[in-house]
């Protein structure tokens, strides 16, 4: 993410003027710097800890799992695949079918969103328009809406939608409910990647926008040869959340895919995986590893992306 | 205004399935009132019989929304089979752990499935009463259960003397559940009455075996089990009557009567000497998964569980449950012979959002006592039951799945259904299972029935 | 619908979506004219803004209508439901809570992910060590709510076991605590669940933020001997003073709309519940839908702080 302020770093520069670098400071360094070391390792450890337990309990059977704790399972080692049979054969449709439901649903509720909030959050920055900060604030404050409370006028309008147009959710709906599907994840995920992208774009120094516009340069080439490469980081970054968060979503796919089966994500799944009255939990556990892959593979590939200075590099010149 | 809202909701529900009343209006009238006319596929087939009646409903289909998920909704699909081939319908099964809520929103929302089934009368009530969508039974379902349940099932479908489902599968809740190995090595003898039950669990205490072990953890419905001990306590205590009353806050919530139940209750859950076997002191219900809540039994370190006939499912695999086995459950005995055997209980029951013919052809068939054996043989695992008195024991195969169903059709026996799923949601799935929770973590019985009472909702 | 069917229509929505996204830009390239430059406004803020009105803003509006209706929204009621609300210990109650997770929860994940992104930057393994607290973030709330079983469960001291923390307790010759029981404490050890979640978002936004100080400036502190600790105050914080706004904004909006975690760990009781899950509750559960409305209206009138703390510092980056 680039979201340095080259304007304000210089000036902040000049502050730490410490003694010069002597013998004694370099201790100091180096303690610190294994200080660091030491709380870096103790955050990753805890952060990982109740993920590694989850991991280790899904190899384990299911009466041990419910009667003892997982760290027993290295003293009286006991490990099985069941878990993870039963999670991908244990059901009558296929698990792939799942994941592919579960990729058609995501790839267009991650493009969609931030193609929309990119240009948006442009105009919000960069396009002079009466009131645009009250547009602005408005959109970003509506981040607060919480799902729950649009599931029924959204669900009521898909299904009996105004002026004619078709019908996009229960039984007629087009494109067998993934429209739904679609549009709902895209208006949850917009007011957030609006105001990302507009703290992201409001980084981007005056003078590189104004040397483009005096260039002859419209709106339209700013934003698509200035803006866009300057911004890979940000929209990485936040293409990579929304993927994981429409991954791992449950609720807009009962909602809004609801009575279509054929459309039912990986999580639906999972969610049955618990039994009918939570009794299954040793097979959640494997669930659980089995739909964090895809994440996981997004994630880091994503992370090229991450790279230094982008946008730095770009005020050098 | 609710007469204005209910026509709004009609007159929207009947413009998306226009096609649909059009075809009901020339299937309806006669006397099953699901017929769609045509010869039926299953014409001329042995098994078929008295599935003929309902005509070809080949390339028509019917969506179910349940809380049935799996692995035990492959029964219930391969029960439907039967109907399937006979009748040329096809049935879309949908099951979710978000049942209740998604239902509400579905059918607020304008995609009411065809027909669901709803576990509580409480839940059926409020549908009925709020949004309108949902469909009255057709006049064949009506016969049926007039035939094969008794007469207080038919009251728990029906809403301001309007009957809308019938029951489908059903629990039996009043189960305590033991180790008749533990039983025979110890030489203790199965109780018949309530003082048994306590002398029997002061002689556990004296051997330093826990005698009870509870949980009531159940994420956001913690608190529901200890809702069934205080109803199977009102049953034995003040009977079926009052339980009614009670139910139907026609006495108030907190009545001495309640707090006299709840105190009995209170002599074994809330006794340190009694729980927490295998899991802690008292404090430690509130916490424990009611799923894991009965495991200490197969380890000897707590003698009684309280819980209805599905708590079979949670046993680990391998386990022998049977009369002579590892496990196995007895009934909660009475506390007088007064009242008879009341029997506390659950079950589900098939509501419909439309009347198109194979939706009543479907919701007709659930109602027989052929489905009922159909479903019970598509369960050679156990696990279900129904109070459907056509249903032939025989056809269940396992012990307790048995013992539910002769529980069941037992002449002594007085069936209530759990009230706790019969009251308003604000009481039923809200108050009454927290100020439960909140009585098992040191509440004491005054305060805890009088908060209840207060939450009642006024209209 | 087959596979083949699925990815059909997934690559025809994204071609029909970009093509059309193509032809916007294409067409309002060459309007130059003041009312061209209307229009392209108009292409590049009117999608979201239809979306986000139907979306969002239609069913926020008819929420804050509903708060004041009756059980079935059949009637008004005035404020009956807010009274409710604010007479009621118990709501009272959520709201102390609300305020608490509000507060607690953004500071320290920030916290958390901007040290951590801080003492890997440039490590030997920052990927993998980037990827293990991402990890919660990536995993479905199914799996979570297990996860945190296995460390807050409890037993009797003399018990065998299942969550961690007790079991070190236990070896540690302490009794076993009640992590999930114990007002008030519970709500934290709940926090620490959405914190463990959150901590990798921030680490990420910030990691990423931090990557983007020019090298100069690093480079210029480091040659006036400046400590670690010293660049961590004077380099660091301020230039990625804009995302750590970002960041804390986000959770605390996220904060707000949590419920999963309380509805899964203690469903509310104990004293643990928030507004989110107050209002999950009665709108879905005990169908007392005005009620529920009205905690979903404090939820939006919570944010107002968040938005006006936004909007000054907007005001400050404009006028700089």
């Amino acid at each position: 993410m680039t979201t340095t302020t080259p304007t304000i770093a210089p000036a902040q520069v000049e502050e730490p003027t410490g003694p010069p670098k002597s013998a004694a400071a370099a201790a100091h360094s180096t303690l610190t710097s294994r200080i660091g070391s030491g709380v870096a390792l103790a955050i990753a450890v805890l952060w990982t800890i109740p993920t590694f337990g989850l991991l280790v309990s899904s190899f384990r059977p299911e009466g041990e799992v419910k009667t003892n704790g997982w760290w027993n399972a290295f003293a009286n080692p006991s490990f099985t695949l069941d878990n993870y049979k039963a999670v991908i054969t244990g059901s009558d449709v296929d698990l792939a079918t799942y994941f592919v439901n579960s990729f058609v649903i995501t790839i267009p509720s991650v493009l969609i969103p931030i193609s929309l909030a990119t240009l948006a959050a442009y105009a919000f920055a960069w396009m002079d328009f009466k009131g645009r900060h009250a547009l602005f604030v408005a959109v970003f404050a509506l981040q607060i809406v919480p799902i729950q409370v649009t599931m029924i006028p959204l669900l009521k309008l898909y299904v009996q939608p105004p002026l004619g147009l078709p019908q996009l959710a229960g039984a007629n709906a087009v494109g067998g409910g993934f429209w739904t599907v679609w549009l709902s994840h895209s208006i949850f995920a917009l007011p957030l990647a609006i105001y990302l992208m507009h703290n992201f774009m409001r980084e981007v120094p005056r003078e590189l926008i104004e040397s483009a516009r005096v260039d002859g340069a419209g709106h339209v080439q700013i934003f698509t040869r200035i803006m866009l490469p300057l911004l890979t980081p940000a929209i990485a970054a936040f293409g990579i959340f929304q993927f994981l968060w429409v991954w791992n979503d449950l609720l807009v796919a009962l909602v809004f895919a609801g009575g279509n089966l054929d459309v039912s994500p990986l999580t639906v799944r999972l969610a049955a995986l618990a039994g009918q009255r939570g009794e299954d939990w040793h097979l959640l556990s494997a669930g659980a590893f089995v739909s964090l892959i895809v994440p996981l593979i997004v994630f880091l590939a994503g992370q090229r992306y991450f790279v230094r200075g982008l946008l730095a590099g770009s005020v050098k010149g | 205004m609710r007469a204005t809202r209910r026509s709004r909701g009609l007159a929207a529900f009947a413009g998306l399935t226009t096609a649909a009343v059009v075809l009901s209006a020339c299937g309806g009238g006669d006397g099953d009132g699901a017929s769609a006319g045509g010869t039926s596929p299953g014409e001329g087939k042995a098994e078929c019989e008295g599935l003929t009646s309902f005509g070809d409903l080949s390339g028509k289909s019917v969506s179910v929304y349940t809380s049935i998920i799996a692995p035990e909704d492959k029964a219930q699909k391969a029960s439907y089979k039967l109907f399937e081939d006979c009748t040329g319908a096809s049935i879309k099964y949908e099951g979710s752990s978000e049942f209740e809520a998604q239902l509400n929103v579905r059918v607020q929302g304008g995609n009411a499935p065809d027909i669901a089934y709803i576990p509580q009368p409480g839940l059926l009530k409020t549908l009925v009463q709020d949004t309108g969508q949902v469909v009255e039974a057709p006049e064949g379902v009506g016969k049926n259960v007039d035939e094969f349940w008794g007469e207080d099932w038919k009251a728990y479908g029906s809403v301001d003397d309007k009957f809308y489902a019938a029951p489908l599968g059903a629990n039996v809740k009043s189960f305590v559940w033991y180790s008749p190995k533990m039983f025979e090595e110890n030489g203790w003898e199965v109780p018949t009455t309530w003082d048994e039950m306590m002398t029997l669990s002061e002689d556990m205490a004296a051997q330093d075996v826990k005698p009870w072990c509870a949980g009531i953890e159940s994420g956001d419905a913690t608190g529901w089990v200890t809702t069934d001990w205080l109803e199977d306590s009102m049953l034995r205590e003040v009977g079926p009557d009052v339980y009614d009353q009670w139910v139907n806050h026609e006495i108030p919530f907190d009545d001495p009567q309640v707090e006299s139940a709840l105190k009995r209750v209170g002599e074994i859950l809330k006794n340190d000497d009694m729980v927490n076997g295998g899991i802690g002191d008292v404090k430690s219900i509130a916490t424990t998964a009611f799923q894991e809540a009965g495991l200490p039994i197969l380890k000897g370190d707590c003698g009684l569980h309280r819980q209805a006939s599905f708590y079979a499912a949670q046993w680990p695999e391998g386990t022998d449950v049977s009369e002579n086995g590892d496990v196995f459950a007895f009934y909660l005995p009475t506390v007088s012979e007064e009242f008879g055997q009341p029997v506390l209980g659950g079950g589900e029951f098939v509501a419909a959002f439309a009347d198109r013919p194979e939706v009543q052809a479907f919701q007709t068939y659930l109602s027989t006592d052929t489905w009922a054996n159909e479903k019970a043989k598509a369960t050679p695992g156990g696990g279900w039951v129904s109070a459907n008195t056509g249903l032939d024991i025989a056809n269940l195969s396992s012990p307790i799945d048995k013992l539910s169903a002769e529980t069941f059709q037992d002449p002594e026996a007085v069936f209530r259904f759990d009230g706790s799923d019969q009251m308003p949601g604000a009481v039923g799935a809200d108050s009454f299972w927290k100020q439960m929770t909140a009585w098992i973590t040191g509440q004491d019985d005054a305060t805890t029935l009088e908060n209840i009472e207060k939450s009642w909702p006024s209209s | 619908m087959s596979t083949p069917e699925k990815l059909l229509n997934l690559v025809f929505a994204v071609l029909l979506f970009f093509g059309v996204m193509g032809a916007i830009l294409l067409l309002t390239q060459r309007l130059r004219s003041r009312n061209g430059e209307r229009v392209q406004i108009a292409a590049f803020v009117g999608p979201s803004l239809l979306l986000v009105a139907v979306g969002l803003l239609y069913p926020a509006v008819t929420t804050i209508i509903q708060s004041f209706k009756n059980r079935a929204l059949t009637e008004f009621v005035g404020l009956e439901n807010y009274r409710a609300i604010f007479t009621d210990d118990s709501q009272l109650q959520v709201l102390r809570n609300t305020a608490i997770w509000v507060i607690l929860t953004p500071v320290l994940a920030t916290a958390i992910g901007l040290v951590y992104a801080v003492l890997i930057d440039k490590a030997r393994f920052e990927r993998f060590a980037k990827t293990l607290l991402f990890l919660p973030m990536a995993i479905s709330l199914v799996g979570a709510s297990i996860i945190w079983k296995f460390v807050y469960d409890y037993k009797a001291t003399e018990q065998d076991q299942l969550g961690i923390l007790n079991a070190i307790l236990k070896s540690l010759g302490v009794d076993t605590y009640r992590f999930l029981l114990t007002e008030p404490w519970n709500t934290l050890f709940l926090i620490v669940i959405f914190i463990w979640v959150q901590a990798g978002f921030a680490m990420t936004l910030l990691s990423a933020s931090i990557k983007a100080i020019p090298d100069e400036i690093n480079e210029a502190a480091r040659l006036d001997g400046a400590s670690s600790l010293k660049m961590f105050r004077f380099i660091t914080i301020p230039s990625i003073r804009p995302a750590l706004i970002v960041v804390l904004t986000t959770i605390s909006i996220a904060t707000l709309k949590v419920f999963d975690i309380v509805r899964t760990s203690t469903g509310g009781n104990f004293g643990t519940s928030v507004l989110a899950n107050e209002f999950y509750t009665q709108s879905f559960r005990a169908f007392q839908q005005g009620l529920g409305a009205a905690l979903g209206t404090l939820i939006f009138v919570l944010v107002l702080p968040i938005v006006v703390y936004n909007i000054r510092q907007m005001r400050k980056l404009e006028s700089r």
